[in-house]
C-alpha cells in the first residue's frame, strides 16, 4: 500500500543539477552524467569570497580556498578562525550567505542537501567522534559502505562477499579486525576515531574532511594515523583540520592558515610557521 | 431584576431621609381606595410632589406592602405599620386592614413613577440607576418629569442617558418633527436596544424624512455597535492571552530554561487552585469577617504549596532524568496521573467551590453593552504583576543570575561555584509555584476539579514552543497572540473550531520555524 | 527468489524464538477457540466471551505496541499520536459497520441514528461507499497512513526532534479529538459509533463471528511480529537504529533520513490503523475517547514497560499493563492511577530496558 507514493516528493533540484549539466556539456563540449564528478581542471574544491554571520558575528568573511586533486591540505588557526564553518559549509550544513562552493568544476554545493553532497563524494569527519555506539564494529562499516542508500533497496539488502571481503580489508587497515563483533561504543577513544576514519574511506569520498582527526590518540595512534593520511592522498583528496603542530608537521605539504573567517596565509609549513602575521595571530600582541 | 433594584433604591433613600413631611392626604387616599382611573391621577399627582414619601407609598403600591384599616392608608412591613400620609409609626397593627389590590397597569405605573422621581434625586448614582430603569420601562407619562430632569441635569452620561428616554418617548409623538429630531437622538447616542425601535419606526412611519432619518439613525448605532463588539472582543484576547500567559510562564522556566518537560505542570496549577479552595475554607469557618480578603492569603500560599511539591517532585524523580527529555516526559506524565488521582482522594472527584471574593464581582461598562468583569481584569493585572516579578527575578537577582548561568552553560557554572544542583531545586520550584499562582488565579474565573490541569497543558506548551524556548519575551507575545487569535476565531467559527484551527497553526508554524518566534541562530543550537 | 526469500524469514528466529511462536499460534488457533465454542458452559475450562473479547483487544493493542516500539524503541521518535490513528482505522471500520446496522436501529431509517437524530436527510460525503467492506479496509489502512505521510512529510523535512515532535504529535490528536467530539463532523461526536448488528452480513455478537474476528486479530498480530522482526533485523533496521543513535552521521553517510524516518513512521500509522478496525469489530464502540492525550501516551508505557527495542517486549508490556488495567478498573478502581502513574515513574527511573531487560540481566548474572 505504500508503494504507490514511494519515493516521496523529495527536494532534488533536478532543475538545477540539469542546467549545471547543461553548462558543463556546453563549455567543454563533453557530457557529464547528473552528479558526477569533473575535476578535468585539477581542482576538487572551490571556495570564493564564502561570507556566513551569526546574527552579526562573520564567523566567515570573503573565505577562498581550492583544493587540488589528490592533495592533502592542512587547515590550522586559532579558536573561532571558522574552521568547523568552513566545513559546515562544504558539506551543507550551514548554508553560506554569499560567495560560491563548487565541487569538481560543475556541482554547486549551496544547491545541495547534506545528503546530495555526501552521495556526490564528500566525506566528514567530526570533531567529537561520532559513530553508531550501539551497533558492532562490523555493522558501522557496514552501513557507511557506498551502495545504493535509498529505502527500497535497504529493504532488500544482502551483503555480497564482494563486500565482506571491502569490510574486512577495511578493518584490517583501520587495525580493529579483533573488535569486528564488539559494540562499537565500547571501544578507546582513539579506536572510535579509527573507526570514523573507516567508515569513511567506506563511503570511496574524492574529498575527505578531518575535523581533528588526532585528538585523543596516544602518540602511536598518531604515529600509525598520519602514515594512514599519506598514503591515502594522491587517491583521495584530504583537508585536515589540526591542532596538534607536531602532527601537522609531519604530513603537511601546504598549509591554510585560517584567521576571523578567512585566509591569513598559505604555503609549506617553513613558510607558514616563519610567517610575522601568523606568529602574531598565534602568540598574540 | 429592574423591580428589586428600584426596591432597594429606594429603601436606601428612605434610610437617607429621616425628616418625614406629610404627603397630600386626599392623593393618598385616591389611591388607596378610589377606581381605576382616579389611583392613576392619584399617582400623577404625586409625582409632581416629587418628594422622598412619595416614592416610598409607590414603591408600597408595587410591592403590595400599602393596606388600609379604615380610611387610614398604611405601609406594613415586617410586622410594623407606618401612616403612608404623615410617616408616623403606628404604636400597634390596627386589628382590621385589607390590602390595596394593584393591577399590573397600576403597579407598572407606580414604579414608573418611583424611577422617575429618584430622577431628581441628589444623588448621582441613584439618577444614574433610575434612569436606567426608566430607560426599560417608561411610558409618556413619564416624558415632561424626563424632560424636567435633563434641564436640570448636569452629569453628561445621565444627560446622554435620559435624552434617550426622552427620545425614545417622543418616537410616540403625533409631530413629525418631534419625531423626526427623536430619531435623530437616537441615532447619535441610542444603544442596542435603541435598534429595535428605529427598526419599528422604520416599518410604521409615514413621513418620509423620519424614515430615512431613521435608517441613518439605524447606521450610525450599528457602527457604535461595532465599535463595542471589537472593543469586548480586544479585551477578550488579552483576558485569554493573560490565562495562557500565566499557564505557561512556570512552563517557560522548567522547559525553557531548564529543558525539563513538565507533563505535570498541568496538575501543579491544579495544586495552586486546591490550595485556593483550602484557604477559601479556612477563612469561611474562622474569618468570615475579612472573607472577602481571603485571596491575599491565598496567593502565596498557591505559591508555597506548589513550589515545594515541586521541589519534592524536583529531588525524587526530574532530578535523575536530567538530559533525557523523553524519558522525563513519560516520568512526569505518571506524576500528573498520581497526583490527580491524589486529589480525587482527598477532595473527592467532583468540582469544588470558589467563591470570588465580593470585589471581584460585577465589572465596568466602557460602552453600552460592553461590560468588562472585575474578575478579568484583576486576573489581567495579576499576570502582568507575576510577568514583571519573574522578570524582576531573573534579571536583578543573584538566584536569577544562577538560573540563567546553569541553563546556559551548566559545567562553567559549576566550575565557578555555583551549586548548580540547589539551583535546580529552585529554579523548579519557582516555575511549580508560578503554576500554583496560575491555579490561583484560575480558581476564580473557572471550575476546580481534579482535571483542571489537563485542560490546560497542552495550551501551555503550546505557548512556550511557539514563543521560543529559553525565551520570556517570547512567551509573553505567543499568550498574548494565541489569546487574540483564539477569540478571533471564536467570533467567526465558535470555540471547538477555533481551538483546532489555533493548534493546526501552531503545528504548520513550528515546521516552518523549528525554534519558534524568537529563534537563536549560531553553531549553539544544534548541539 | 523464493529460495533467499525462504532462508530470509526461517533466519527472523531461532529455533528457540519459532518453537516459541509456534507455542502462541497453538494456543490462539487451536486451544483458545476449542475451549471457547466446545467446552460445555459450566465446565472449568469454559472460555467465556468475556475473556475472548478481553483477549482480543489485547492483542489488539499489542499490535499497537509493536508499531510504536517500531518508531519509538528502533528509530528513537516519540510518538505521542498513536492513538489518533488506531482510533481513525476504527472509525474507518466503524463507518461500514454502522451501514451495516441497516435499518435495524433505534430509528428504523436507512441513515445511522445519530444522522436522524441530528435531523440529516443524506449522508455526508465522507461517508461515500462507506456500506463496502473493501471500501472500510483500504480506509482504516490509508487514511491513518496519508496522515501520517503528510505530516511526518512536513515535520521531518523541516527536522523536527525529540520532544517537540512529540508535541506536536499530540497537538494533532488533541486537535482530531475536539474535531471528532463536535456533533456536525459526520462522526456521532460524543458517542461515536456503537450498537453494531452485522458484520459481511453475519451477526456480530454470536460466538462463531467472535471467534473469527478472534483468531484473525491474533494472526495479524503474529504477521505484524515476523514483519517487525525482518525490518529490524534487515540493513534498513540497523541504518534506523543509526538515526536514533546518531542521526547527523547517518546523513553524512549518504542515506536521506527523512525518507527512512517517514517510511517507518507511515508503516508504524499504517499498522495502528489496522489495529484500531480489529479493535472496533470486537469491542463494539469507538468514540473520540479514544483520541485524547493520555491514551496515546498509554501506548508508550507498554513498550516502556515491556522494554524498549524488542518486539516481544512491546507485546508483553501490552499485555501486562492491560491486564493490569482490567484487573485494577474492576477491583480497585480508585487504585489504577496510581498504579499506573507509578508504572511511568519507576518504570523510567529503574527499568529502562523493561520486563525484557530485568529477564535478560537475571538470565545472565545466573
Amino acid at each position: 500500500m505504500t508503494a504507490w507514493m514511494w519515493p516521496p516528493p523529495v527536494e532534488i533540484p533536478e532543475r538545477h543539477r540539469r542546467k549545471a549539466m547543461d553548462d558543463a556539456a556546453s563549455s567543454y563540449g563533453r557530457v557529464l552524467k547528473p552528479g558526477q564528478l569533473d575535476t578535468s581542471h585539477g581542482v576538487v574544491l572551490y571556495l570564493d569570497n564564502i561570507c556566513v554571520s551569526f546574527d552579526g558575528f562573520k564567523a566567515l568573511n570573503n573565505l577562498s580556498l581550492s583544493i587540488d586533486v589528490g592533495e592533502l591540505r592542512c587547515v590550522i588557526g586559532p579558536n573561532g578562525a571558522g574552521k568547523t564553518t568552513m566545513m559546515d559549509v562544504i558539506t551543507g550544513k550551514t548554508r553560506a550567505d554569499s560567495g560560491t562552493a563548487f565541487f569538481g568544476q560543475t556541482i554547486d554545493l549551496k544547491q545541495y542537501s547534506e545528503v546530495e553532497i555526501a552521495q556526490a563524494g564528500i566525506g566528514r569527519k567530526f570533531q567529537k567522534p561520532t559513530i553508531f555506539e550501539q551497533h558492532t564494529v562490523f555493522e558501522n562499516l557496514e552501513l557507511s559502505m557506498k551502495a545504493d542508500k535509498r529505502v527500497r533497496k535497504t529493504l532488500f539488502a544482502r551483503l555480497s562477499s564482494a563486500e565482506r571481503d571491502r569490510i574486512a580489508e577495511m578493518l584490517t587497515l583501520v587495525r580493529l579486525t579483533d573488535s569486528a563483533d564488539r559494540l562499537a561504543g565500547l571501544l578507546s577513544h582513539g579506536q572510535k576515531q579509527w573507526l570514523e576514519i573507516g567508515m569513511l574511506l567506506m563511503q570511496e569520498p574524492r574529498l575527505l574532511l578531518l575535523d581533528e582527526p588526532v585528538a585523543g590518540m596516544s602518540d602511536d595512534e598518531t604515529e600509525r594515523t598520519a602514515e594512514l593520511f599519506l598514503t591515502l592522498a594522491g587517491k583521495h583528496s584530504l583537508v585536515v583540520v589540526e591542532h596538534d603542530m607536531a602532527f601537522v608537521d609531519k604530513i603537511a605539504r601546504k598549509v591554510t592558515v585560517l584567521h576571523e573567517g578567512s585566509v591569513l596565509a598559505e604555503g609549506a609549513m617553513n613558510e607558514v610557521q616563519n610567517d610575522p602575521r601568523v606568529i602574531e595571530v598565534y602568540l598574540g600582541r | 431584576m429592574k423591580f428589586t433594584i428600584l426596591v432597594l433604591l429606594s429603601a436606601l433613600i428612605v434610610c437617607a431621609t429621616p425628616h418625614a413631611v406629610a404627603l397630600d392626604r386626599a392623593a393618598v387616599e385616591k389611591l388607596a381606595l378610589g377606581d381605576g382611573e382616579e389611583r392613576l391621577e392619584a399617582i400623577a399627582a404625586l409625582i409632581t410632589e416629587g418628594d422622598a414619601r412619595a416614592v416610598e407609598v409607590l414603591d408600597a403600591l408595587a410591592s403590595g406592602d400599602l393596606q388600609v384599616a379604615g380610611k387610614r392608608v398604611l405601609i406594613v412591613k415586617g410586622g410594623s405599620a407606618v401612616d403612608a400620609v404623615t410617616g408616623e409609626k403606628l404604636a400597634a397593627l390596627p386589628a382590621e386592614r385589607e390590602d390595596v389590590v394593584a393591577n399590573n397597569r397600576l403597579r407598572n405605573a407606580a414604579q414608573g413613577a418611583v424611577a422617575t422621581l429618584q430622577l431628581v434625586s441628589p444623588d448621582r448614582a441613584q439618577r444614574f440607576a433610575a434612569a436606567k430603569a426608566l430607560s426599560a420601562s417608561a411610558d409618556a407619562s413619564a416624558l415632561p418629569l424626563v424632560k424636567k430632569a435633563l434641564e436640570k441635569e448636569g452629569d453628561t452620561d445621565i444627560r446622554a442617558l435620559l435624552a434617550q428616554i426622552a427620545a425614545t418617548l417622543e418616537l410616540k409623538a403625533g409631530d413629525a418633527k418631534t419625531r423626526l429630531s427623536a430619531v435623530r437622538t437616537l441615532g447619535t447616542s441610542g444603544g442596542g436596544n435603541a435598534k429595535p425601535l428605529l427598526l419599528s419606526v422604520l416599518e410604521d412611519e409615514t413621513d418620509p424624512d423620519v424614515k430615512l432619518e431613521a435608517k441613518h439613525s439605524l447606521k450610525q448605532i450599528d457602527k457604535r455597535l461595532a465599535w463595542g463588539q471589537r472593543a469586548g472582543l480586544l479585551f477578550a484576547g488579552v483576558s485569554l492571552g493573560s490565562i495562557l500567559l500565566l499557564a505557561a510562564l512556570g512552563l517557560a522556566i522548567t522547559y525553557g530554561l531548564m529543558g525539563v518537560i513538565n507533563m505535570a505542570h498541568g496538575e501543579l496549577i491544579m495544586i495552586g487552585a486546591y490550595a485556593t479552595f483550602v484557604v477559601q475554607n479556612l477563612f469561611k469557618a474562622h474569618m468570615p469577617s475579612v472573607f472577602d480578603w481571603y485571596l491575599l492569603c491565598a496567593v502565596p500560599v498557591a505559591f508555597a504549596v506548589a513550589a515545594l511539591v515541586g521541589m519534592v517532585l524536583e529531588r525524587t524523580v526530574i532530578r535523575w532524568l536530567y538530559g533525557r527529555p523523553l524519558e522525563t516526559l513519560l516520568a512526569t506524565w505518571g506524576i500528573s496521573l498520581v497526583l490527580i488521582q491524589a486529589v480525587r482522594t482527598i477532595f473527592g472527584a467532583q468540582n469544588v467551590q470558589v467563591e470570588n471574593p465580593a470585589f471581584m464581582s460585577g465589572g465596568i461598562e466602557i460602552m453600552s453593552g460592553v461590560v468588562l468583569p472585575w474578575s478579568r481584569i484583576v486576573i489581567v493585572s495579576f499576570a502582568g504583576a507575576v510577568l514583571a516579578g519573574v522578570w524582576l527575578l531573573l534579571t536583578r537577582t543573584r538566584l536569577g543570575l544562577f538560573i540563567r548561568g546553569v541553563t546556559q552553560n551548566r559545567g562553567m557554572a559549576s566550575c565557578v561555584g555555583v551549586p548548580t544542583a540547589r539551583v535546580d531545586t529552585l529554579a523548579f520550584g519557582l516555575g511549580s509555584g508560578i503554576a500554583g499562582l496560575a491555579g490561583c488565579a484560575l480558581s476564580q474565573i473557572g471550575n476546580v476539579g481534579p482535571d483542571l490541569g489537563q485542560s490546560y497543558i497542552v495550551d501551555s506548551f503550546m505557548v512556550v514552543v511557539l514563543g521560543g524556548v529559553g525565551q520570556l519575551a517570547g512567551t509573553v507575545y505567543a499568550a498574548l497572540g494565541l489569546g487574540f487569535a483564539n477569540k478571533l476565531l471564536e467570533s467567526w467559527a465558535g470555540a471547538v473550531l477555533a481551538k483546532i484551527a489555533v493548534l493546526v497553526f501552531i503545528i504548520v508554524f513550528i515546521q516552518k520555524r523549528p525554534q519558534g518566534m524568537f529563534a537563536l541562530k549560531g553553531r549553539s543550537v544544534e548541539t | 527468489m523464493s529460495g533467499p526469500l525462504t532462508s530470509t524469514f526461517t533466519l527472523l528466529y531461532g529455533a528457540r524464538g519459532w518453537s516459541a511462536l509456534a507455542a502462541a499460534g497453538c494456543v490462539l488457533f487451536v486451544a483458545f477457540p476449542m475451549l471457547n465454542l466446545l467446552a460445555p458452559a459450566d465446565s472449568v475450562l469454559q472460555l467465556s466471551a468475556y475473556w475472548v473479547t478481553l483477549i482480543g483487544k489485547i492483542m489488539c493493542y499489542a499490535i499497537v505496541a509493536v508499531a510504536m516500539d517500531l518508531i519509538w524503541g528502533y528509530c528513537g521518535i516519540l510518538s505521542l499520536g498513536h492513538g489518533l490513528f488506531f482510533a481513525l482505522g476504527g472509525y474507518g471500520m466503524g463507518m461500514y459497520l454502522m451501514r451495516q446496522i441497516g435499518r435495524d436501529g433505534q430509528y428504523r431509517a436507512e441513515l445511522p441514528d445519530f444522522m436522524v437524530f441530528l435531523d440529516w436527510k443524506e449522508l455526508p460525503w465522507h461517508w461515500w461507499n462507506s456500506d463496502s467492506f473493501a471500501w472500510a479496509l483500504l480506509l482504516a489502512v490509508a487514511v491513518p497512513g496519508l496522515l501520517a505521510y503528510v505530516f511526518g512529510y512536513f515535520a521531518f523535512r523541516s527536522r523536527i526532534k525529540g520532544v517537540y515532535f512529540s508535541i506536536i504529535t499530540q497537538a494533532l490528536t488533541f486537535a482530531a479529538m475536539l474535531l471528532f467530539f463536535r456533533n456536525e463532523t459526520g462522526f456521532g461526536g460524543n458517542n461515536g459509533f456503537t450498537d453494531f448488528k452485522r458484520i459481511l452480513g453475519f451477526p456480530i455478537t454470536t460466538p462463531q463471528t467472535r471467534m473469527v474476528l478472534f483468531t484473525l486479530t491474533g494472526a495479524v498480530l503474529i504477521a505484524t511480529l515476523l514483519l517487525g522482526r525482518y525490518l529490524v533485523t534487515s540493513k534498513f533496521g540497523r541504518v534506523l537504529a543509526a538515526i536514533r543513535d546518531a542521526e547527523q552521521r547517518v546523513m553524512f553517510c549518504g542515506y536521506n533520513t527523512l525518507h527512512y524516518k517517514l517510511f517507518i513512521w507511515t508503516l508504524s500509522a499504517v499498522l495502528c490503523g489496522i489495529a484500531g478496525a480489529l479493535y472496533v469489530t470486537q469491542v463494539g464502540i469507538i468514540n473520540p475517547g479514544e483520541m485524547s492525550p493520555a491514551n496515546s501516551i498509554e501506548i508508550a508505557i507498554w513498550v516502556a514497560v515491556g522494554g524498549r527495542g524488542t518486539l516481544a517486549g512491546a507485546i508483553a508490556g501490552a499485555g501486562v499493563v492491560n491486564g493490569a488495567k482490567s484487573f485494577f478498573t474492576q477491583v480497585f478502581p480508585e487504585y489504577w492511577l496510581y498504579v499506573l502513574g507509578m508504572m511511568f515513574i519507576l518504570v523510567t527511573l529503574f527499568m529502562p530496558q523493561g520486563i525484557v531487560g530485568l529477564l535478560n540481566k537475571s538470565r545472565s548474572g545466573k
